[in-house]
């Protein structure tokens, strides 16, 4: 143990006032000063074991990045923090810290931890303010070409990896614009879109090509990948995409979305900007969100921005066992979210043109904990209440999208249709296929996915190169 | 950016527009659809490929400006461009080699049927097309369908083109000719597919609906465009967009299409006051 302890919590990050930020959708949280970052990194004890490396999942060299952000030597630091971390700056922003490197912090054990998200973000976006790029070097062309297909975070990660191998990488995007769950998903407010827009400009700077409007199962099979378009192997990394409704009366009444649905509507398409943007959606007085994750979180808040008086979050367990960010939660109640917990959905009631009227819940128990080890609520016979909405969020989870697995019968899924891959490589049982993110694990962290497009560049970099894979066929394209 | 090679006016408000998208086209089968994007501030639009030109990689598309997107759509000129074409989306029409198919397009819908009637006859069935409108300008694509038609009947509501009378005149007509026909394919407003339905509903006779329900992305991640079919939740982009139409909710369908009625007239409204 080197230093000596003078600042026993964190140093706060400036955010913008809940008041005036509750109706924006510019970026809620501000980030460090030059002073605040040397401030915090100072807080490391520099301790032997580095516990906070394993927390990681894609196990950045952190103690390395924070001494050289106390040293004042930010660009040491960038090398350090993007040798290891395609997406620092959006990983800094959105990564459940708390339950990742941070919570493995030895200081975490005493005090507050380290806040290694808030300066990861600040190296991040320090290093962008100043032009650098990223560390590392381009191999020279390998002559094989992959075909990586969903631009969100394990898709960009697999591509990069692999053009930085020397491969030549096409990226197969279905909707309109890159990104996954990094545009359409998580707002403005958390993650603003030019941080985005500027990691898939570096990937495109590495030469990889992005084809947008390009539906895979739909445009082209997997099959068709490699047999007509000649790429050598193929990542799957689509995501968890297809949104799950609870069986109760009401859920296809008007004003009854998911939160992809309504999450979609406001950011990719801009929804909040209508009519400049084309895209409507329904802008209530009153929106129940129903679920407790980060998805919930950012639907409810969103809620808010659009002008609602009454954004409720209505969640079946107590906000222990909430598995949203915890900072998320308590900006969400700074900013007027009103939490009704321990109560659930039984009926969607809706008037006359069938547009939601009243969200009925009734009030639940936390019963003994389930198979996942959290305690299940139980219904509170006779508690049913009614909240007057017009708009109802359904955050309740979602499955994986058929498209893929539908069209190519030999590859196989779970019973949940997720696609089955060695959690080591991403190889699924299909020949020269490998996938990794949520389209294999189910909805899960940025972070994570990132982690299994990495691993699987790896695998499929190994594959290209094993003498037994020696291309027999000119690579077209 | 895809280019427009050809904008031509068909009908009041109707045209046809021929798109250069190589991606869509080498694949495209009857029955699906494509996502489009106008412009930067614009939205997702889902519009069923009329016809396929392989040669130039080409598709057509049968737009009714009715709101600001697609009149917006209508007026790129041939040599313009429209920003995103995502697609062919939804599955293919199920085409049963030989069948003698009964083929009913009510006003816009001619355009979703043209196509699968193409599609019958390729695999050797035979088509009977009835098309509808309320009056004569609503009749489209009759010169394209009696081209590939064994018969082709029309009916307006006012008389002016064809026979006085609804689709499910004709379609009645026909039947009571005693006439075998193995399936009946309806596509058009939400009250048309529902009159065809209750007609042969009770006579046990196969009828399949293309469903138009408001969408976003089309591949199956927002749920937005979910309905009912026999109970079930399914998404028209993925699942869809054709369905057994005895089994459609349509009661729930016809009130989904109206959730953003009062949106659509506040930008069309903004959108002419800008023009
Ligand atoms: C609202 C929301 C908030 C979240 N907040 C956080 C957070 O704060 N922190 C965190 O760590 N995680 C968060 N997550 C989870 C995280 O975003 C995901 O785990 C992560 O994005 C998964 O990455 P992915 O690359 O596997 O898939 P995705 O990001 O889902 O990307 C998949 C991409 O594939 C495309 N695609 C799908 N099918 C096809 C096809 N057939 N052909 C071509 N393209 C296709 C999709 O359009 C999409 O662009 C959040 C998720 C949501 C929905
Ligand atoms: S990537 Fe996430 S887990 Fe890793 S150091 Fe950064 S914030 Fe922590
Ligand atoms: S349009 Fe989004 S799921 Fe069908």
């Amino acid at each position: 143990m080197a230093k000596k302890i003078t600042q026993k919590t964190k140093t706060e990050m400036p955010c913008r006032d809940a008041g005036e930020r509750s109706r924006s959708f510019d970026e809620v949280a501000l980030g460090y000063t030059i002073d605040m970052a040397v401030a915090e990194a100072n807080r490391c004890i520099e301790c032997k074991n580095e516990p906070c490396i394993a927390g990681c999942p894609v196990g950045i060299d952190i103690p390395t990045f924070i001494c050289q952000v106390a040293a004042g030597d930010f660009q040491a630091a960038w090398q350090t923090l993007s040798a290891d971390n395609l997406l620092p700056a959006i990983c800094g922003r959105v990564c459940p810290q708390e339950e990742q490197c941070e919570c493995k912090c030895t200081l975490g054990r005493k005090f507050d931890p380290v806040a290694i998200g808030r300066l990861e973000r600040f190296v991040a976006d320090h290093a962008a303010s100043q032009g650098w790029q990223v560390g590392g070097t381009i191999a020279p062309p390998s002559g094989r070409a992959v075909a990586v297909v969903g631009s969100g975070p394990a898709g960009l990660t697999a591509a990069a990896d692999l053009a930085r191998l020397g491969h030549k990488v096409t990226i197969f995007e279905a909707l309109h614009k890159p990104g996954g769950v990094l545009v359409y998903g998580i707002p403005e407010f958390r993650l603003p879109k030019t941080i985005v827009s500027r990691e898939v400009q570096a990937l495109e700077q590495l030469g990889v090509e992005i084809k947008t409007n390009h539906v895979i199962g739909r445009t082209f099979t997997v099959d068709d990948l490699f047999d007509e378009l000649r790429y050598d192997a193929v990542f799957i990394g689509t995501g968890a995409g297809l949104p799950h409704f609870p069986k109760i009366p009401g859920v296809n009444l008007i004003g009854v979305y998911s939160a992809n649905e309504y999450l979609t509507r406001s950011n990719l398409m801009k929804a909040y900007r209508f009519p400049e943007s084309d895209t409507p959606m329904i802008r209530a007085r009153n929106v129940a969100v129903i679920g407790g994750g980060n998805t919930a979180m950012d639907s409810v808040r969103t809620a808010k921005r659009l002008g609602a008086d009454h954004a409720y979050l209505v969640y079946r367990r107590s906000r222990d066992e909430m598995p949203a960010r915890h900072e998320e939660i308590e900006h969400a109640e700074e900013e007027g979210i009103e939490l009704l917990l321990l109560a659930a959905p039984i009926e969607i009631v809706g008037d006359a043109e069938s547009r939601v009227r009243v969200l009925r819940c009734e009030r639940m128990a936390l019963g003994d904990p389930d198979a996942s080890g959290r305690r299940s609520p139980v219904p509170i016979p006779g508690s049913a209440f009614d909240l007057e909405v017009e708009v109802v969020v359904f955050a309740v989870g979602q499955g994986a999208n058929p498209l893929i697995s539908g069209t190519t019968p030999d590859l196989p899924v779970n019973k949940w249709g997720n696609i089955v891959a060695d959690d080591a490589t991403g190889a699924t049982q299909k020949r020269g296929v490998f996938a990794g993110g949520d389209i294999v694990t189910g909805g899960a962290t940025v972070i994570s996915a990132m982690g299994a497009g990495r691993r699987a560049a790896q695998a499929i970099h190994a594959f290209l190169t094993a003498p037994a894979a020696a291309p027999d066929t000119p690579i077209g394209v | 950016m895809y280019p427009v090679l050809e904008n031509e006016l068909l009908s009041q408000d109707v045209h046809r527009l021929w798109i250069e998208a190589p991606h869509v086209a080498r694949k495209r089968k009857p029955g699906q659809f494509v996502i489009i994007r106008v412009g930067e501030e614009g939205e997702r639009i889902p519009l069923t490929i009329a016809d396929v030109d392989t040669a130039r990689g080409a598709i057509a598309l049968i737009v009714q400006g009715v709101g600001k997107s697609t009149r917006e759509l209508n007026l790129v000129p041939a040599g313009g461009t429209v920003l995103d074409v995502a697609g062919p989306l939804g599955r293919p029409t199920h085409i049963e080699p030989g069948a003698h198919v009964c083929c009913v397009g009510g006003g816009i819908g001619a355009a979703v049927v043209y196509p699968i009637a193409c599609g019958v006859k390729a695999s050797g069935g035979r088509v009977t097309a009835i098309l509808g409108g309320r009056t004569k300008d609503l009749v489209l694509l009759e010169r394209e369908m009696r081209a590939v038609a064994d018969a082709c009947h029309v009916t307006t509501d006012d008389g002016s083109a064809g026979a006085k009378g609804l689709v499910t005149d004709a379609l009645s007509a026909i039947i009571a000719e005693g006439v075998r026909i193995d399936e009946v394919v309806a596509v058009g407003p939400v009250p048309m597919m529902r009159a065809v339905c209750e007609l042969t509903r009770p006579l046990g006779l196969k009828t399949t609906v293309s469903l138009n329900p408001v969408m976003v992305d089309g591949t199956g991640m927002c749920g937005g465009c979910r309905v009912l079919i026999g109970g079930q939740q399914k998404f028209v982009c993925v699942d869809g967009p054709e369905f057994d139409g005895h089994l459609v909710d349509f009661g729930e369908l016809s009130a989904r299409l109206r959730a953003y009625r009062s949106q659509e007239a506040e930008s069309l409204t903004h959108y002419c006051a800008s023009h």
